[in-house]
């Protein structure tokens, strides 16, 4: 009797969905994957299929990923879409767990300051002229905005600044910048504002309400209330 | 044990050695023994503006490098007996010629001789601001309604609240122009107050009395009748501990029927 398959195959309407066992060797698994694809690849077609990997339990390096990734693509039609798997090196999570936690701060960023932050920043206090805030994620401001915010440093254009005060001397959300306007705007009672990147990639500034529009990500809360 | 107080600013010009000057004799008036301590080597000044310049014969120099005693290098000021001392600056080394562990083992001496110890400090932020800082245990940061000066206090405050041995400093707003304030042209008191949140301990008129007392060699203080100086006295009676209200700043010269009125009570 054959042992039990280490590589099975499905075909789904997206595609074909791969998945691999996790308690055999890695080099059984790459024979194995190696010689059912070559018995089942089918050379009339033409098209691309797009092919999806699970991993189950078993971690796979960057190398051995682009490895079966390189196997895969060998076979002439087939993509490799994603591969997917139950685990995480500890480095990964802790990063996946930094880049979305919202750090709070009490203190007044002063001139010269720079305060960074890996994910969502919450500062209670000001930024005053010349101080510097940076943040992977959102920055939400309980204070006054007079000096720079810099949100989504890492590229992401979906970060937003809000301040209770926005007085910034620049903003600046994943590549773009912008400055204040020279001439001071009306100094009247302005409401909490908060600023993104709008549809013409511009930064774009408005009340703060607008937000649970277009970023509804930024709520965490599961469920309805 | 006496307090070490650092005067500081970062930007030059807004009035550090003016300031050390008067709170020092201010303190002295109050009968408190002062040693000022001016660490601006190199480019020394609080001796000129105290008035003792010729009587200098050891600098801070000297005293960290062994070649005198400190108390062969204190130059003390007759006006007060026994009150009031200066540790002058070097002139002819510059800054890196004293390190931050030696200034501080020299205030701490200090600090079992005197009740205050104000430390006047360069401009700047580099080693002589490290130098003056080194000793300290309170700091006084001095700005003018400029956004310039507010800017560079700004900075010195972000600074001196990593030193752990400095408690929270105080806010001196120096050089005020009554009448520019009024009209919104120069930034005001509550303004400055509010961004740079730290404890206001007194503010100070610009007035050219100042500048002619420092110009003899009599800080200002001394001189019971002058609006700076009562700034001064009043900024010293904060530090003893007292709660004295801010200096209502009014514009001078409002002719005489006004006076007559504020004479009465008559608003």
């Amino acid at each position: 009797m054959n042992k039990k398959q280490n590589v099975t195959i499905k075909g789904t309407k997206d595609g074909l969905t791969l998945h691999l066992d996790d308690s055999c060797s890695y080099e059984d698994l790459k024979k194995e994957l190696n010689h059912k694809l070559t018995e089942s690849s089918r050379s009339n077609e033409d098209r691309l299929i797009s092919v999806l990997v699970h991993t189950g339990n078993r971690y796979l390096s960057k190398a051995q990923e682009e490895e079966l990734k390189e196997l895969i693509r060998q076979k002439k039609n087939l993509v490799v879409e994603s591969i997917r798997s139950n685990v995480l090196t500890k480095v990964e999570a802790e990063k996946l767990k930094q880049d979305d936690e919202i750090i709070s701060v009490a203190k007044i960023i002063r001139s010269g300051q720079v305060l960074e932050v890996p994910g969502d920043l919450l500062l209670i206090g000001d930024v005053n002229p010349g101080g510097t805030v940076k943040a992977g994620g959102n920055i939400f401001i309980l204070g006054a905005l007079k000096g720079i915010a810099h949100a989504g440093y890492n590229g992401d254009k979906n970060a937003v600044i809000s301040a209770s005060v926005m007085k910034p001397t620049q903003l600046r959300i994943s590549d773009s910048i912008t400055r204040a306007p020279d001439e001071n705007m009306e100094e009247g009672k302005r409401e909490m504002e908060c600023a993104y990147i709008d549809d013409e990639n511009q930064i774009t500034i408005d009340r703060l309400q607008v937000l649970m529009h277009l970023r509804p990500n930024i709520s965490k809360l599961q469920g309805g209330f | 044990m006496g307090e070490a107080i650092v005067i500081t600013s970062g930007k030059g010009g807004v009035g550090k050695t003016t300031t050390s000057a008067n709170i020092g004799t201010a303190l002295a008036l109050q009968g408190k023994r002062v040693c000022l301590v001016d660490t601006d080597i190199g480019l020394r000044n609080l001796d000129v503006v105290m008035g003792l310049e010729n009587r200098i014969i050891y600098d801070l120099v000297d005293v960290l490098e062994g070649r005198c005693k400190v108390q062969q290098a204190l130059v003390k000021d007759k006006r007060f007996d026994d009150l009031l001392y200066l540790l002058p600056a070097a002139q002819t080394s510059d800054k890196n010629a004293v390190s931050a562990e030696q200034m501080k083992t020299l205030i701490d001496k200090l600090k079992q001789d005197y009740d205050y110890i104000i430390i006047d400090c360069p401009a700047g932020i580099e080693q002589g601001y490290r130098n003056a800082v080194a000793g300290a245990t309170k700091a006084i940061v001095v700005t003018t309604p400029e956004v310039s000066a507010v800017r560079d206090a700004d900075r010195i405050i972000g600074l001196l609240e990593k030193e752990e041995h400095v408690e929270s400093p105080n806010l001196i707003i120096n050089r005020i122009r009554p009448h520019l304030m009024k009209n919104g042209d120069m930034l005001d008191v509550e303004e400055i107050t509010q961004h740079l949140s730290i404890n206001l301990i007194g503010i100070v008129a610009d007035d050219d009395q100042v500048i002619k007392a420092s110009n003899h060699g009599e800080p200002i203080a001394m001189n019971p009748n002058n609006v700076a100086s009562v700034a001064y006295r009043n900024i010293a009676r904060r530090i003893l501990g007292e709660s004295v209200p801010l200096q209502q700043l009014q514009e001078e010269n409002k002719g005489v029927f006004t006076k007559i009125k504020k004479f009465f009570g008559v608003k």
